[in-house]
């Protein structure tokens, strides 16, 4: 059902694009003004996330990390699973970040003939997702391109390496395949066994189809229902320079390619996504353990108000007295 | 404890790279879009202009595969002329000028294609 749902979903933002730009004619809804609302809200949405994630306290270290803590000289101290230092900590994220260390320790669990309960190494998921988020990455940057003339030359030679194969014209680009291949697997996986269907949401399915519609879009436009791209270039300068343009006869496959664009912008801060900013916020990750070498001061603790000896005797001095027992002070 | 220090340094860096287009321009303005002189003394392209500036690499890519791999060395175009299905002799003759005409564009998106490591660039100057 959640997959009915997303994938009706998902139609209707394509059905919607093409009535608007082919049948009502809305080039400047769709060119100008739909793509600076979806930046805003995406920009806007995410920062008001991580300002509200960075205003919850963090009392504690977390050292319920695997590796060993730094302890005694002998004792071989793991310093990138449980790091001491702030610069550990820092390596420790980026590594998590540029490699999804963390999913690379997935397992999976099978019960076997005899019905015993085991566990094995699991990989796919985190080689399918490695390869999706790099083509992203590498995609978005070639989009640079569309972006400053003259185009930064580090964007040619990541386009020279990324059509290095120099198959058909125009050059495919490796890319493309992996990113189509890679989403493809990842929404495969969740269809294709019981379990994670039976837990996969709309919520799961609807960014899979963005994904694919960005990316699936985006190769159309290059491959097949081509666009003249010299005028893309002159409507993404214009919004990026805040002097819009709206050129002529850019094509629906453009418009549908720059909508689902922008909804998936939207959608970002909403959704599952804004992991992009959650992750430097993981509490597991980012936090050196210095439980033992520094004082943590849990901020919301009240102030204690002590109540010392010399007090307690002051206060009952006259039983004290009366009872015969000595005091200290006389 | 709060890290608000290290929560506004991330705020920063997201909001420089994501809007880096908008840095970048505000910076050095962008070149607009080069506007290629289309020769005179002919009225049409091997396909209407639209059509080519969108896919003159597919024309091209059919070209080459019906000459090097099928041995057919001419065509009639969809304008209506019979044609040598040549990169060097047929674009080339209407569109002599290499530099102000396929570069001006291809550099304003960093496009490079390899064709001319083999095949000769005329020597012209004419639109
Ligand atoms: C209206 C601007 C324009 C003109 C004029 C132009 N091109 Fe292009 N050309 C482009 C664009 C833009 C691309 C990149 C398309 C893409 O990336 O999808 C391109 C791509 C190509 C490619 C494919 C390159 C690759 O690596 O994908 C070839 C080959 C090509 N052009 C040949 C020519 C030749 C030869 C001429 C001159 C006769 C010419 N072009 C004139 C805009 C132009
Ligand atoms: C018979 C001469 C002739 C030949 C051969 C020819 N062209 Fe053209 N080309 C023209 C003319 C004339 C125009 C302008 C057409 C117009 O404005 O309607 C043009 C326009 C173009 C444009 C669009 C430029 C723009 O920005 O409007 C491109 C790209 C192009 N030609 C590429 C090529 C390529 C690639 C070839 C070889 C496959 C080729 N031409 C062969 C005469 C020719
Ligand atoms: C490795 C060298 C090489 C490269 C690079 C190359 N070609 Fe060719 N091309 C050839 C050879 C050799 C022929 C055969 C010439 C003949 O039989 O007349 C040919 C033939 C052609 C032909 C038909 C014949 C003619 O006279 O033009 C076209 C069109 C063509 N190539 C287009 C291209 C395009 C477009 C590119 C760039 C994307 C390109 N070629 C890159 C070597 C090359
Ligand atoms: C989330 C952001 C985006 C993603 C994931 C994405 C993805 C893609 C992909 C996979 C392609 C295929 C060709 C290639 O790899 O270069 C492509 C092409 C294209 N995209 Fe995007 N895109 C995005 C944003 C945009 C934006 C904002 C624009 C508007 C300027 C745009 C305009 C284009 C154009 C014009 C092409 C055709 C390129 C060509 O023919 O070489 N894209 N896109």
């Amino acid at each position: 059902m959640s997959f009915i749902w997303s994938l009706v979903i998902f139609s209707g933002l394509v059905a919607l694009v093409l009535l608007g730009v082919e049948g009502a004619k809305l080039e400047g809804l769709f060119g100008i003004w739909l793509p600076y609302a979806a930046v805003g809200i995406f920009v806007g949405g995410l920062i008001a996330r991580v300002v509200n994630w960075g205003r919850s306290p963090v009392p504690f270290r977390i050292p319920t990390t695997c590796g060993q803590q730094k302890s005694l000289p002998f004792i071989r101290h793991a310093r990138l699973d449980n790091p001491a230092t702030g610069l550990g900590a820092a390596a420790r994220v980026a590594l998590e970040v540029l490699t999804f260390r963390s999913l690379f320790r997935n397992t999976k669990a099978q019960l076997t003939q005899d019905r015993r309960l085991v566990y094995g190494s699991e990989k796919y998921l985190w080689a399918g997702a490695l390869a999706f988020h790099w083509a992203f990455l590498v995609i978005l940057v070639r989009h640079y391109r569309f972006f400053a003339e003259p185009v930064p030359v580090v964007i040619g030679w990541i386009q020279g390496l990324d059509g290095f194969f120099e198959v058909g014209l125009p050059v495919i680009y490796a890319t493309d395949v992996v990113i189509l291949a890679a989403l493809g697997y990842l929404l495969g996986r969740r269809l294709a066994d019981a379990r994670l269907r039976y837990f996969s949401m709309a919520a799961d399915y609807f960014p899979l189809f963005l994904l694919l519609g960005v990316a699936g879009s985006g190769v159309l436009l290059r491959y097949v229902w081509k666009t003249d791209i010299t005028r893309v270039k002159e409507l993404a300068v214009g919004l990026a320079s805040f002097r819009p343009v709206l050129p002529e006869g850019l094509g629906a496959m453009f418009y549908v390619h720059l909508f689902l664009v922008c909804a998936l912008l939207a959608y970002f801060p909403f959704s599952k996504l804004t992991h992009m900013a959650g992750v430097f916020l993981s509490p597991t990750r980012n936090l050196a353990n210095s439980n033992r070498a520094r004082r943590h001061i849990n901020p919301w603790n009240p102030p204690i108000v002590g109540h010392t000896y010399a007090e307690w005797e002051e206060e009952f001095r006259d039983k004290i007295k009366a009872a015969g027992i000595p005091l200290d002070r006389e | 404890m709060y890290d608000g220090g290290k929560i506004l340094a991330g705020i920063a860096i997201f909001l420089g790279l994501v809007l880096l287009p908008v840095w970048h321009n505000a910076v050095v303005a962008s070149a607009p879009r080069p506007e290629v002189k289309t020769p005179t003394h002919e009225k049409h392209c091997v396909d209407s202009a639209a059509v080519m500036r969108a896919s003159h690499m597919n024309v091209l890519d059919q070209w080459r595969d019906a000459v090097v791999r099928e041995g057919v060395r001419t065509t009639v175009t969809p304008t209506g002329m019979t044609v040598s299905m040549s990169l060097t002799k047929t674009c080339m003759n209407c569109h002599a000028n290499k530099k102000e005409f396929c570069d001006a564009c291809h550099n304003y998106l960093a496009v490079s294609p390899t064709c001319w490591e083999c095949h000769v660039e005329p020597k012209g100057s004419s639109s």
